[in-house]
């Protein structure tokens, strides 16, 4: 299914609910602009909800690594919300588990962003 | 090739929608030939990334290359092999991706995730010069309860 996104605005935090496959072409281009299209905007406080998401490929892993470091280096904070088991798997055997802040519970995930 | 061995191959053009149709394409005779959904996960996973590895670095998106893709199923085991029209390279050289300099990385973790998710795992120099990976799954065993997930979720 190709990537779908959408975002919603909790307090200072955007929260970007995506469904689908982020694999290369279409549905890491849509992760891409979503990401530097919140920053254009001065969003960057950026949780992304991936608990739609069932699939993603290395491409769709090396745009969620740009989109973290793009946010980051703008001094804004990108973090993961409800991964669903392969793509937890996915995370944690490519070591990146660790590199980012991923939460299960959307309240918990808003509440640590400062 | 033995008798009772299948051979199916399929030359692919150098643009994104290949990725997604060899992907498809294995997932189906992963599934026919018995592989369980876990295990059909990781052939169509390593499946595309062999194929967007021959797309972006085999062939440097060139349109005029072309991608070959072989699958081969033999009583023990599926094969896949992907061709592509580069000048190859080798296995050794490719950076490690779980290093802790290359963690954040937007690229490089393709090779990897083949080699984790098959059984067998190689890169030789393909007959035009270019690099075949060559990689393999064992085919579950006929009662459900091979170690490859035959039937898993």
């Amino acid at each position: 299914m190709a990537l779908q996104a959408t975002h919603r605005d909790a307090g200072p935090v955007t929260v970007v609910d995506l469904s689908g496959r982020i694999t290369l072409g279409d549905g890491s281009a849509l992760l891409r602009k979503t990401i530097r299209g919140l920053l254009a905007d001065e969003r960057k406080k950026i949780l992304l909800n991936l608990a739609d998401v069932d699939y993603i490929d290395s491409s769709g892993i090396g745009e969620l690594v740009s989109g973290f470091t793009a946010v980051k280096n703008q001094g804004g904070d990108l973090k993961l919300l409800q991964l669903t088991k392969k793509v937890r798997d996915l995370l944690q055997i490519t070591k990146l588990y660790t590199v980012f802040d991923i939460y299960s519970d959307e309240n918990s995930a808003l509440g640590s962003f400062h | 090739m033995a008798s009772d061995d299948k051979h199916l191959e399929i030359t692919l053009e150098t643009q994104v929608e290949s990725v997604n149709l060899a992907e498809e394409m294995c997932l189906r005779v992963a599934e026919a030939a018995g592989f369980g959904e876990d295990d059909c996960y990781r052939i169509g996973m390593s499946v595309r990334e062999g194929v967007i590895n021959a797309f972006h670095y085999g062939n440097q998106e060139r349109p005029e290359k072309k991608i070959h893709l072989a699958l081969d199923i033999t009583p023990e085991k599926l094969i896949i092999h992907v061709l592509d029209e580069g000048t190859g390279f080798v296995l050794a050289d490719v950076p490690d991706p779980l290093a802790e300099e290359n963690l954040l990385s937007t690229s490089g973790r393709g090779i990897f995730l083949m080699r984790a998710f098959m059984d067998e795992f190689d890169v030789v120099k393909g007959r035009n010069g270019g690099a075949e990976i060559v990689m393999s799954k064992k085919l579950p065993a006929p009662d459900g309860n091979s170690e490859n997930g035959k039937g898993g979720k």
